[in-house]
């Protein structure tokens, strides 16, 4: 599974790294706690968060995740797309909640990974 | 901790002012393209990027103001971080996963996790962390370029 098909299935915003949609989704982690997604995700995970600001693109890039989804509609930052971009983060918006959209990515085979 | 005076090819000092969320990370993301210019593998680049973004956090989020340094040696990086602030009063309980004193600005950022100390642990070779109740933090943490687990397989 690539992020592109995840914009597909759930017709999400491309806010920033359009040109990085083809790498491959590993799993996926939600988190709105940053140290937390630099304990636990794993490199090719889409990360799931409701926060916006510039931080998050420099979390991405240190685990090498394949992309960032916001949630219930949130907007990035302008720092945070520029940086982004910089970058090669996809940053994609959904209007959905983060419960809601973590299941149904769940339905679609991305899941998250077991405690180690 | 190794590595103080003679062997060192890089020196560099970065100041952090408390609370400037604005330029959050723009220090570990320096040291991250210092490291990348100076070639280093992936895997400790990584490494000490997120120690160092979590060191710089701990900074922003609770001290008046500190330098971050960074030291380049040919076995070895070291970075030193030492803060003047009200301190921590108890090391240990600031070590375990979970525990943190920050207040609401700070968590609604999404910093504030209580896993910033252990994942500097984590991310380095050796870590050193003492403290001065209201004064101050020194951390200083190592990463050896010799160590089998710092180096991907083909290298």
């Amino acid at each position: 599974m690539r992020v592109s098909d995840l914009v597909k299935s759930f017709e999400l915003k491309i806010r920033a790294g359009k040109d990085r949609l083809l790498e491959e989704v590993t799993g996926g982690y939600a988190s709105d706690l940053l140290s937390d997604v630099i304990a636990h995700s794993r490199k090719g995970n889409i990360w799931v968060t409701i926060q916006t600001h510039p931080n998050i693109v420099a979390v991405a890039t240190m685990k090498e995740l394949a992309g960032i989804i916001l949630t219930g509609g949130r907007e990035p930052d302008s720092g945070t797309l520029q940086k982004a971009e910089e970058e090669g983060i996809p940053i994609l918006l959904s209007p959905l909640f983060t419960f809601e959209l973590v299941g149904r990515l769940y339905r679609l085979g991305i899941s998250g990974m077991s405690p180690c | 901790m190794e590595g103080t005076e003679n062997n060192i090819l890089l020196h560099k000092i970065f100041r952090i002012e408390g609370g400037d969320f604005t330029n959050a990370g723009s220090i570990s993301d320096q040291v991250k393209t210092i490291l990348k210019k100076a070639g280093f593998p992936n895997k400790i680049i990584r490494r000490i990027s997120i120690a160092a973004f979590e060191a710089e956090m701990n900074v922003i989020c609770y001290a008046n103001r500190g330098n971050l340094s960074l030291y380049i040696a040919p076995d070895f990086l070291k970075v030193v971080v030492e803060d003047e602030g009200h301190g921590i009063p108890d090391i240990n309980l600031a070590m375990s996963e979970g525990y943190s004193t920050a207040d609401e600005k700070i968590r609604e950022l999404g910093f504030g996790a209580g896993m910033g100390l252990p994942n500097i642990r984590k991310n380095s070779d050796e870590m050193v962390l003492t403290s001065t109740f209201k004064q101050g933090t020194h951390l200083e943490f190592v990463i050896y370029l010799d160590r089998q687990e710092n180096r991907l397989p083909f290298e």
